[in-house]
């Protein structure tokens, strides 16, 4: 047979939350299939770099394998994406393997996501059906509407149209793209509509939708193919109305 | 619960980009294109827009504090933003770092044109005449008549980019290909203004625009 192959990887580590950014290279052995999860999994098991030192194995985060949970998001090559369907045969060697800098990193390429959750508890992203009495069965959906919904509660909060945003930075306040697309998830639910005004109003405050500069790489970005842009012009619309329909009546 | 101040702010913003100073600056331009019929068209045209009753105050209501605003906030939403053309190389992400990088370049240019002729005119009490032939004299030396270049292409730029944003800012063009059909339109905007912008550049530029001046 050929000659054992290797798979180069360049990995931005850091050992914790205040520790400084190092890069460090690995080369592992290639096998056939391998996705970038599998390719930290080979260092996890044998954690020597490529000067054929012992290190810490590089820590990062992973659950589903299959890009429905958002957990390995990660800067790849340049662009953020799931580590999990990051296939080695399709990437270019060396493969750059960095954390996402625009959340808190953890350690090497665990960051912390919490402000996605806190983002979507500001914009009240759930419908409010607990009582103290049955509501009983909700309204029935258009299957227009049902489609449209559909592609937007793909979301897995990942990550990565925050990373992709130039709108997103540590001199911005921007809270993200992802957080319109959940906000008009929740207002075109019947039930959910009842305080569609109540999450425009949030989703208008400090650093809220109008942080949107229309670079429209969050649409580009998305894994799971969310509108994204067309929620944020939707929302747009709704924050003209708002904002008329507000002003004209006391 | 969170002040709406930055959106207010940033619609404001959005507004006073288009009305009044996207209207003056065709408005400009329209009274510009004169040039290219003669220097007497455009110093009739110049006499003309010089009659509107309290010309002064409606400069600096409907234009200078419109665009002071539109330059210094424009400058705060410019500086905040982390460009990363070099990842993300598409088309919008593009025009995202050019509608910044013209905003900057147009706030410098027309600091600098509005020194060099409409606080000129008032100071030294010109003519329209001598307006005319100072903008021609200005437009002659090919330094200058490049950087005008540059900061007229960069206006027209930023308005026709800023359009298409406007109208997905304001809720107008929500879906993709309302967005796609309002890039194409104000594109050819932009090419129509661009190009009604640099011939009357062209004409000043020609050396028989002072005569032409003489003998009106």
């Amino acid at each position: 047979m050929s000659e054992q192959q290797f798979v180069h990887l360049i990995v931005t580590r850091q050992d914790g939350p205040d520790g400084k950014p190092y890069k460090e290279e690995f080369k592992i052995p290639y096998r056939k299939n391998m996705n970038l999860i599998s390719a930290l999994m080979e260092i996890q098991r044998n954690p020597v770099n490529s000067k054929g030192e012992k290190v810490s194995p590089v820590q990062w985060e992973s659950n589903c394998l299959e890009e429905v949970c958002g957990a390995c998001s990660m800067v790849i090559n340049g662009k953020p994406r799931q580590a999990c369907t990051a296939l080695i045969d399709k990437l270019e060697q060396p493969i750059r393997v960095e954390p996402m800098k625009t959340f808190p990193v953890v350690r090497d390429l665990v960051v912390d996501r919490s402000r996605m959750f806190n983002a979507l508890k500001r914009v009240k992203a759930w419908i409010p059906i607990d009582g103290t009495y049955d509501l009983g069965p909700g309204p029935r959906i258009a299957e227009n509407e049902r489609q449209w919904r559909y592609e937007l509660s793909k979301c897995m909060t990942c990550g990565v149209c925050l990373e992709a945003c130039p709108n997103v930075n540590t001199k911005s306040d921007f809270i993200g793209p992802f957080v319109v697309g959940q906000v008009q998830l929740f207002n075109s639910h019947p039930t959910g509509a009842m305080n569609k005004e109540e999450r425009l109003e949030a989703l208008l405050g400090e650093g809220g939708l109008q942080e949107c500069g229309n670079s429209q790489n969050c649409v580009r970005a998305c894994p799971k193919g969310i509108p994204l842009t067309t929620a944020i012009a939707k929302s747009n619309r709704d924050a003209t109305k708002h904002m008329f329909k507000k002003w004209l009546s006391f | 619960m969170s002040t709406q101040r930055s959106f207010f702010n940033r619609r404001i913003h959005s507004l006073l980009g288009v009305i009044p100073v996207g209207f003056f600056l065709l408005e400009h331009l329209y009274t510009n294109y004169y040039a290219t019929k003669g220097a007497g068209a455009f110093v009739e045209q110049v006499k003309w827009l010089w009659h509107i009753p309290i010309l002064t105050v409606l400069e600096i209501v409907f234009i200078f504090l419109p665009l002071l605003y539109h330059g210094i906030y424009g400058l705060y939403i410019a500086f905040r933003a982390k460009n990363n053309v070099g990842n993300f190389g598409t088309f919008r992400n593009w025009m995202f770092l050019l509608q910044r990088v013209t905003g900057v370049i147009t706030l410098i240019f027309v600091i600098w044109h509005v020194w060099e002729t409409r606080v000129h005119v008032a100071l030294d009490h010109l003519t329209a005449e001598q307006l005319a032939e100072l903008m021609a004299t200005i437009l002659q030396n090919p330094v200058f008549l490049t950087l005008y270049l540059i900061g007229l292409i960069s206006a027209v730029f930023h308005f026709s980019n800023g359009m298409w944003a406007f109208l997905v800012s304001w809720g107008v063009t929500v879906g993709p290909r309302a967005q796609r059909v309002s890039t194409w339109v104000w594109g050819v905007v932009f090419v129509i203004v661009s190009y009604m912008g640099v011939s009357s550049l062209l004409a000043f530029a020609r050396p028989e625009f002072i005569q032409q001046l003489a003998q009106h």
